[in-house]
């Protein structure tokens, strides 16, 4: 039962209730679960995975290549949104003490999945050390070198510092989550002076350069002093922001910059793709946009995610039949379990590059790779959901009063 | 809810997708290691290539790079040397002169310290910098990357050279374990912002990788595959280096 999808599946507690009406979500409405967050981030759990194999035909779906943000983004803003909907009303039911344990055991598990992916990490690249010999790799594969010290790489990946490529979002996650308690209690106090002060951490984090250092050296890739704003910013939404936003959001004026914004920037991505259009480009404005940072979650990109989420809420309402739809039912269902089915990305991800390496197939196995890891997410969410869904009937009898189980996500 | 239904449908698009993917494979089958053109033309010049060119004086080339500038023990068939072959078949009045100072296990920082003395020493045209690899394995803050390249480029710049940028090795077996994308991110940059011309070697790499000209996937190869990239990436840097200076069509004339 204590299940590891529970807290960040983000499910009210009753899903007897099935207040469709609820304007918005605040804090004390128990509402029907809010599938376009399930919606979104399985579709961002989809998109990371696909990212993270070699470029295939599959990757022109990703967002990435249509403007600035990415996956990441909607990830983590979910994540914000859906912990402090549930562990906001654990605060207010239960108390700060309770829900703060019920946060730590939750980035207990999330440490866990990540100690046990650096695990099958660790396999995956001894194995290609201890195989690949190609002479015009030389100089790359001396990044194995890494593995003559194992005492101190462990130790440092036991303490997040030592992180292989793909393997950056979860300690991103893991530290968010710790100063969770910390943000709910502001938000509880003051929901604008604690996004106030998320600000105001992420313009001197810009200002004074702050970051986390890595092992052996370098800096964590998703710096959490400026990603913690797009996690507050999803909590500060939960907790009844999105509701007050409401009015801006359904502007006319809102729309129409938003939309001037997501074109500008898929035309300068375009130019990425097609650099014989990069002449359109003005110099000046290509000195002042360059780098677009995502250690530090440049502003554009924030920008870029507010103006795709803007749009979304906008022509996409909560009521929308076809998210009841079987079509987009397995993005529905990656979605609900998201920390098992982001590790089984991860996972999927290794595993990938491991068989195109050994296979060494053209584009077709590579689109191939990419859509078996897809639908091996979607069985295996299925599979998840099931079970919830039985042991919950099993433990209803048992437990009615508490409603405190798992809510198997809906499954219907 | 019929999840059978959804699954059709997925599938069936996936696999339509997958087969134009496939069918497109398949027509760039030959292996000729052709690169688009886009790869190979710039905006940025050489005008002191370009100057020597013309005036029938000597091409002195000065290669800065990592060990990905080299092949272990047969340094002959390595790019550079493959360049300067280039370089002579197509400027056959020019004297080619072709030095090659590796900087093996550096940071461009690191390399920074070494540049201006190099370049004093031999006063080249032209220095082509290959640089990011190592600041990628060690995963050096992009912003201090940057700066350390833009310092290079503006000492080399100041001491009357022309710069030609190359960046990483397109090296999928590693992907998981070297992030490249900031470093090409910065090093174009750079290149925008000083202009210089950037030899996109990752791109092109790739696109071998994709077309189907070489598996560099693969796990057993000795060094004749390593042979073989290297000798296209030289003849392709040859275009490009001709392109920048806008020495192409003259030769054509």
């Amino acid at each position: 039962m204590s299940s590891i999808a529970d807290p960040v599946a983000g499910t009210p507690r009753s899903d007897a209730k099935a207040v469709s009406a609820a304007p918005a979500i605040t804090l004390p409405v128990a509402g029907e679960r809010e599938l376009r967050l399930d919606l979104f981030r399985g579709m961002a759990l989809w998109l990371i995975f696909i990212d993270h194999l070699p470029a295939n035909i599959l990757t022109w779906f990703t967002i990435r290549n249509y403007g600035f943000s990415d996956a990441t983004e909607i990830f983590i803003f979910i994540s914000g949104y859906t912990a402090a909907f549930v562990y906001g009303r654990a605060m207010l039911e239960a108390g700060f003490v309770v829900a703060t344990a019920r946060i730590l055991r939750r980035v207990w598990q999330i440490y866990v999945a990540h100690v046990f992916l650096f695990t099958i990490f660790l396999a995956e690249i001894s194995y290609v050390a201890t195989r690949f010999e190609n002479p015009l790799y030389s100089e790359e594969m001396g990044i194995m070198d890494f593995l003559k010290q194992p005492d101190v790489t462990i130790v440092q990946a036991l303490l997040l510092r030592f992180r292989p490529v793909n393997m950056d979002v979860l300690p991103l996650y893991i530290v968010l989550m710790l100063f969770l308690p910390i943000i709910l209690w502001l938000m509880k106090w003051r929901a604008d002076i604690a996004l106030a002060l998320s600000v105001l951490l992420y313009a001197l984090t810009w200002h004074f350069d702050w970051y986390l250092t890595a092992y052996p050296s370098g800096f964590w890739i998703f710096n959490p002093f400026c990603w913690q704003l797009l996690f507050v910013f999803g909590a500060w939404c939960a907790l009844g922001g999105a509701a007050r936003m409401s009015r801006i959001l359904s502007s006319p004026v809102t729309m129409w910059i938003c939309v001037a914004y997501l074109s500008a920037a898929f035309f300068v991505t375009l130019t990425w793709h097609i650099p014989q259009l990069s002449f359109l480009m003005p110099k000046r404005i290509e000195q002042w946009m360059y780098p677009i940072t995502k250690t530090d979650l440049d502003v554009l990109r924030f920008a870029h995610f507010l103006a795709l989420a803007a749009l979304t809420v906008r022509f996409l309402p909560k009521n929308w039949s076809g998210l009841k739809s079987p079509w987009l039912r397995p993005l529905i269902l990656c979605g609900q379990h998201s920390l098992e089915i982001f590790c089984l990305g991860i996972f999927l991800a290794f595993a990938g590059h491991f068989v195109l390496a050994e296979v060494s197939g053209g584009a077709f196995t590579h689109a191939m790779v990419s859509l078996a890891g897809i639908l091996i997410m979607w069985g295996v969410a299925w599979v998840i959901s099931w079970y919830k869904h039985s042991a919950d009937k099993g433990a209803s009898k048992t437990k009615i009063a508490g409603g405190n189980a798992d809510m198997a996500g809906g499954s219907a | 809810m019929r999840p059978g239904a959804g699954a059709v449908l997925v599938l069936t698009l996936f696999v339509g997708l997958a087969a134009a993917g496939f069918a497109r494979a398949q027509d760039a089958a030959p292996q000729t290691c052709e690169v688009p053109s886009h790869l190979l033309s710039t905006e940025s010049t050489l005008p002191k290539v370009a100057e020597a060119v013309k005036n029938a004086r000597p091409l002195t080339v000065l290669v800065v790079g990592s060990r990905s500038s080299t092949i272990l023990s047969s340094e002959n068939s390595a790019y550079p040397a493959k360049l300067q072959a280039a370089l002579k078949e197509k400027l056959p009045s020019t004297p080619i002169n072709l030095s090659i100072e590796l900087q093996t296990g550096k940071t461009a920082e690191e390399v920074d310290a070494n540049l201006v003395k190099l370049v004093e020493a031999k006063r080249p045209t032209l220095v082509i910098w290959q640089t990011g690899t190592v600041d990628a394995m060690r995963s050096v803050d992009p912003d201090d990357f940057r700066g350390a390249v833009e310092e290079g480029v503006a000492a080399l710049q100041n001491a009357g050279s022309d710069v030609v940028l190359v960046n990483l090795q397109y090296s999928p077996r590693t992907e998981t374990m070297i992030s490249a994308p900031p470093y090409l991110d910065n090093m174009r940059v750079v290149a925008q912002q000083h202009n210089v011309p950037l030899f996109d070697r990752f791109a092109i790499m790739r696109h071998w990788n994709d077309a189907g000209d070489f598996d560099l996937f693969s796990t057993f190869h000795g060094t004749d595959m390593a042979k073989r990239v290297h000798a296209c990436l030289g003849r392709a840097l040859s275009k490009f280096v001709l392109d920048a200076a806008r020495l192409d069509q003259a030769q054509q004339n």
